[in-house]
Parts: structure tokens; C-alpha cells; sequence
């Protein structure tokens, strides 16, 4: 039997594509189809009920329970998100710029920063949720130096938890964006670089006025990423103060939040597909429009030589 | 990179702020090695010495902790299935992927934008956020609790940045090659494996790191779908395991060091290899 040979391509084309595409639309593009499908119906456990429209979304916004614990876990990503644009990226900037720099040791510390980065979180999160007890290392640490005035339930109290969480996930990723900062300077030309300096440029004009607008895709990268990161926030609060958010929901995030919807409940004990969907496609709304934010901000910004 | 452009020691003001932030690196750097050290330490003392003696050595070292947690607490079965499940999602992630990769950068066709953009739509949009549907889909399908649960998930959560590198990667391998191979009577098949294959091992190589370590540390989808012990992953295992013991500090650090310590050492071994695989998505 002979095909023709447009048959004989499309038949290439589907034997390569078709594995693929089947595993992505049915474990990835359905249920994303189908959360915001079944945000629109009222549930009873499992059991599909009666079209509701936005009503579920309504719940999440505007009533008890949910309201409260929806703004407070939001209010909690959004402080993850500034915190981490501010001590972790900038310190990864730094670093990263001056390994470019390659100052003594560079190798070595690119090397070292980035051991935590491979860890899973759920380790990490065991660890220094030992390490932050009260009678843990940290504290004990303080008493060695004389500081025990400083000591604190690090996870207990609710003024502190989250910072101590972040601070915890900072020291787990900081290589990361240290390494993206490296690679994006070293991948700059280095004749604009000499250029500056013959004329006499000091090291922050060099800084602020060469590296920085060329490196502005990987500024991009890494604030979508941490945007992303920050929204999906679950791990870290699960093995360090639990799936409530304790101390009093101070660690709760739209992840712990959008779990025990989903499968434990905050109103009724039950699982709640109907509102644990709709919170479900504000987390695949937000990420889409605050990612898609950004990238439009930095296009206009970035410089091409 | 040119020398003139490495740091030289200049004005005094830019030393100061050199060196303060070179202080701020080596205190990174004890702030990294430090725990990990008192973990494996920690490991090896009794829960009493860890409280009462938290930075000094352990007067006899614990070693039967070691046993005690692979063999008696099953760390063993969880890091078999760790393996066990991380490779073959891995085997798929790069067959499917590698397959449609060819199809979509090495045709000419209508819809293989569109294709490629359905591909890309998983990488931005967390998957966890749509746990709802996938919880029904696998209880519909009889995956509850088994193993192919989540292989099928971690599939299909690398097939988009797979699609992404190495799609790119195939549409700089020559025509030529093709064409040559062609002329000596390939058919497609073959000049996928025998031709594209081949030369794409180094990107192979990074689309392996980038999406062997987050499945291999993956939480979220085992704590969901996986419940009986003997099928629970490193990090589901981790996590029950510190909710059962968890006043033995002893053993919970025993535990860590087992969690932690192979990929450590994975990584010393190839750190360029990891530093270069992990930032593959980022890095262009």
C-alpha cells in the first residue's frame, strides 16, 4: 500500500506529537478547564449540584468564614512576595554581581550557594522548623553569645512566624537567583563594559547604568518566578507551623487555605469543591495577570545592543 | 572573561563596601554548611545530649540510629520508591517530550504553533491550583493510591518545559543531516533516533536535572494521592514520620541526614552539571 505523502507526514506528525499532547490535555488543560467549570456549581462532597454562577466566588469575597481567612492568607502571599523581592533578589543581585566581578573565592561561593536550592522544601522545612523551637538551635545560639534577651518562640509567635518562614525559604533559594544574576552579567558583551570604564565610569554607574538595563530579562524572569512562588506557597508553612497557619492563621497562605478547602474544610469539616475551585481560579488568575503585568512593564524597559 | 574587568583592589570606600559585602557571602557560607553540619551531628547524639549540649559532640556516637530509621522506619521502602517513581516519570518526560519536540520544530505545519502553545500553557500555571479535577480524574480512573498517579502527573508536569528546551534545541540541528540521512533511505523513525536524538544529549542532559530534582523532591501530589506507607515517597515519608516521632529528636535528625545528604552528594559530584540543569528555564 503506497500513502500519499501529506498522509504519510500527518501520520508522522500525530505518532510523534500524540503521547505528549494526550498526557498534558488530560492531567493539565482539563483540570484547568474543570476548576473553573466546577467553581460555577454548588457541591456536596463529591456530588455535582445546581449552577450557582459566581456564587462560590461571592462566598470567598464577601462572607464568613471565608472572607476573613481568603484576605488574611492573601495579605500573607503578599508579604512573602515583598519580602522576597527585597532581601532575597537583591541579595542575589549582589552576590550575583559580584561573583561576575569574579572576586576571590567566586568559584567556591557559586558553588556553595547554590547546595540549599537542591534540597527538597519539605527537608528544609523539617530542619530549621527543629532548629527555630524554642529549645531548638537558634535560641541556643543566642545564649552562647550572650543575646538571649533576642531568644523567641520563632514559629509560636503570631508577629513573627511568617518572617521566620520566609526567612527560612530565603536561605533555601538565594543561590538561585544569585546564579540567574551571574549568567545574565557574564553574558554581557564585554566591550560595552571596557567602554565604561576607559571612560572613567565608578563602579555604580557601572552598575546602574550598564548591567542593570541589560540584565533586565533576568530581572523579569526572576520576579515572575518569585511571583509565582509566592502564590503557591504550601510546604513551607505545612512542615513549619502546620496546615492550620498557626500561631492563630498568622501563617496561613491561599495554599493552606485552598488545601483545607479543599479537602478538609474551614466551614463545615467537609470538602468544599465548590469554593475550593473557585479559589483554585483566583490563584490561576492572579498568577496569569500579575505574571502577564510584568512582563509587559519590563518589555518596554528592556534594551537590546 | 577579560581580566582588566575581575576586581582589583582601588579606593578605599569601594574596598569597604567590597568587603562588607564579602563578609555577608562567608556568612552565608557558615550559615549553609553550619546546619547541615549539627544535623548529621545532631544524628548521632541521644535526644537528652541534644537539648542539654545542642553544638558539642556526642560522647558515644549513635550509629544505630542509621538502622534504626532505613530498616526499622521503612526509609529504605520510601527511598526505593523515590527512585523508582522519579525514573520512570523521568524515562517518559524525555520519550514523550523528545517525541513531540521532533514533531513540533522539525515539521512544517498548520497548527503546530498552536500545539506548541498548548505544550507551553503548563509551565506558567501552577498545577497544584487545579488539585480539585485532578483528585476526581485519578478516583475516577482507579489511580488512587497507586503509583502511576503520580508518574502520570509528573509527566505530565515536565512535558512543558521539556517541549520548551528541547523544541528549541532540535530547530538548530541542521536540515542537512536530515536530508543526508533521508537520501540513504531513513525513514522518520529512524532519523529522530538515529540523527536529532544524538546530537541533543547535551540538552537532554539539562531538561534531566531541571525536572529529575523537583520530582524527586515533589511533595504536594504523593501527600495527596499516595496513603499506604509502604507506597509513600521520601518527602511524604519525611512528613509522617516526624508526626509520629516527634519528640525523638534523635531519630527526626537521623532522618533528615538520609533525606538530605544523597543529593548533597550527588551535587558535589556535579555541581556544574546541576548549577547549569536548574537554571535551564531561566538562563537563555
Amino acid at each position: 500500500m503506497v500513502l500519499s505523502k501529506d498522509l504519510q507526514k500527518s501520520l508522522w506528525i500525530t505518532f510523534f506529537v500524540l503521547p505528549g499532547l494526550v498526557i498534558v490535555a488530560v492531567f493539565i488543560l482539563l483540570p484547568l478547564f474543570l476548576s473553573l467549570f466546577n467553581s460555577l456549581f454548588s457541591w456536596n462532597q463529591l456530588i455535582r449540584g445546581e449552577w450557582v454562577g459566581f456564587g462560590n466566588f461571592r462566598r470567598i469575597f464577601f462572607t464568613s468564614p471565608y472572607r476573613e481567612r481568603f484576605f488574611n492568607a492573601l495579605r500573607n502571599n503578599g508579604k512573602w512576595f515583598l519580602v522576597t523581592m527585597l532581601v532575597q533578589n537583591i541579595f542575589g543581585l549582589v552576590f550575583g554581581y559580584l561573583l561576575s566581578r569574579r572576586i576571590p573565592g567566586h568559584g567556591f561561593f557559586r558553588r556553595t550557594f547554590f547546595i540549599p536550592v537542591l534540597f527538597s522544601i519539605v527537608a528544609v522545612g523539617f530542619l530549621w522548623g527543629l532548629y527555630l523551637k524554642p529549645n531548638g538551635l537558634v535560641n541556643a545560639f543566642l545564649k552562647l553569645v550572650g543575646l538571649e534577651g533576642y531568644s523567641r518562640a520563632w514559629l509560636g509567635e503570631e508577629s513573627i512566624a511568617t518572617f521566620s518562614i520566609i526567612a527560612v525559604n530565603i536561605w533555601r533559594w538565594v543561590g538561585f537567583p544569585s546564579l540567574v544574576f551571574l549568567a545574565a552579567i557574564d553574558a554581557i558583551p564585554l566591550d560595552s563594559l571596557e567602554a565604561a570604564y576607559l571612560d572613567g565610569a565608578r563602579e555604580t554607574q557601572v552598575f546602574s547604568r550598564i548591567v542593570l538595563p541589560l540584565i533586565v530579562p533576568a530581572l523579569t524572569v526572576i520576579t515572575v518566578l518569585t511571583l509565582i512562588g509566592s502564590l503557591n506557597v504550601f510546604e513551607q508553612i505545612y512542615t513549619m507551623t502546620g496546615l492550620d497557619g498557626s500561631p492563630n492563621y498568622s501563617t496561613d497562605t491561599i495554599g493552606t487555605l485552598f488545601y483545607r478547602t479543599a479537602f478538609g474544610s474551614v466551614d463545615s469539616g467537609n470538602p468544599e469543591i465548590g469554593i475550593g475551585s473557585a479559589i483554585g481560579v483566583v490563584i490561576y488568575l492572579l498568577t496569569f495577570f500579575a505574571s502577564a503585568g510584568f512582563i509587559a512593564i519590563s518589555r518596554g524597559r528592556e534594551v537590546e545592543l | 572573561m577579560n581580566t582588566d574587568l575581575r576586581y582589583t583592589p582601588s579606593h578605599w570606600g569601594k574596598n569597604l563596601v567590597l568587603l562588607v559585602f564579602h563578609l555577608f557571602m562567608v556568612v552565608y557560607v557558615v550559615l549553609i554548611f553550619y546546619p547541615l553540619f549539627n544535623m548529621v551531628v545532631s544524628s548521632l547524639k541521644t535526644t537528652r545530649e541534644i537539648f542539654q549540649n545542642p553544638f558539642g559532640f556526642p560522647r558515644t556516637l549513635q550509629w544505630q540510629n542509621y538502622w534504626v530509621v532505613w530498616v526499622e522506619k521503612g526509609f529504605y521502602r520510601y527511598f526505593g520508591n523515590s527512585l523508582w517513581v522519579t525514573a520512570i516519570s523521568m524515562a517518559f518526560v524525555l520519550l514523550f517530550g523528545s517525541m513531540a519536540s521532533y514533531g513540533l520544530s522539525r515539521y512544517s505545519f498548520r497548527l503546530s504553533f498552536l500545539l506548541y502553545l498548548l505544550f507551553l500553557s503548563g509551565i506558567m500555571l501552577p498545577l497544584k491550583a487545579a488539585i480539585i479535577p485532578l483528585f476526581i480524574l485519578v478516583k475516577s480512573l482507579g489511580l488512587m493510591d497507586r503509583h502511576l498517579s503520580i508518574i502520570l502527573i509528573f509527566i505530565a508536569m515536565g512535558l512543558p518545559s521539556t517541549v520548551f528546551i528541547l523544541s528549541g534545541f532540535m530547530k538548530t540541528v541542521p536540515k542537512e543531516l536530515e536530508y543526508a540521512a533521508r537520501i540513504d533511505g531513513c525513514n522518520d523513525l529512524s532519523i529522530y533516533s538515529r540523527i536529532v536524538m544524538p546530537v541533543s544529549v547535551p540538552a537532554l542532559a539539562l531538561v534531566t536535572i531541571y525536572n529529575a530534582v523537583p520530582i524527586w523532591n515533589d511533595f504536594f501530589f504523593p501527600l495527596v494521592f499516595i496513603q499506604s506507607d509502604r507506597l509513600k515517597t521520601l518527602p511524604v515519608g519525611l512528613s509522617s514520620f516526624f508526626g509520629q516521632y516527634s519528640t525523638n529528636w534523635s531519630l527526626l535528625f537521623s532522618g533528615l541526614s538520609i533525606a538530605i545528604l544523597p543529593m548533597l552528594i550527588l551535587y558535589l559530584l556535579m555541581s556544574n552539571y546541576f548549577i547549569r540543569g536548574m537554571t535551564a528555564g531561566a538562563v537563555k
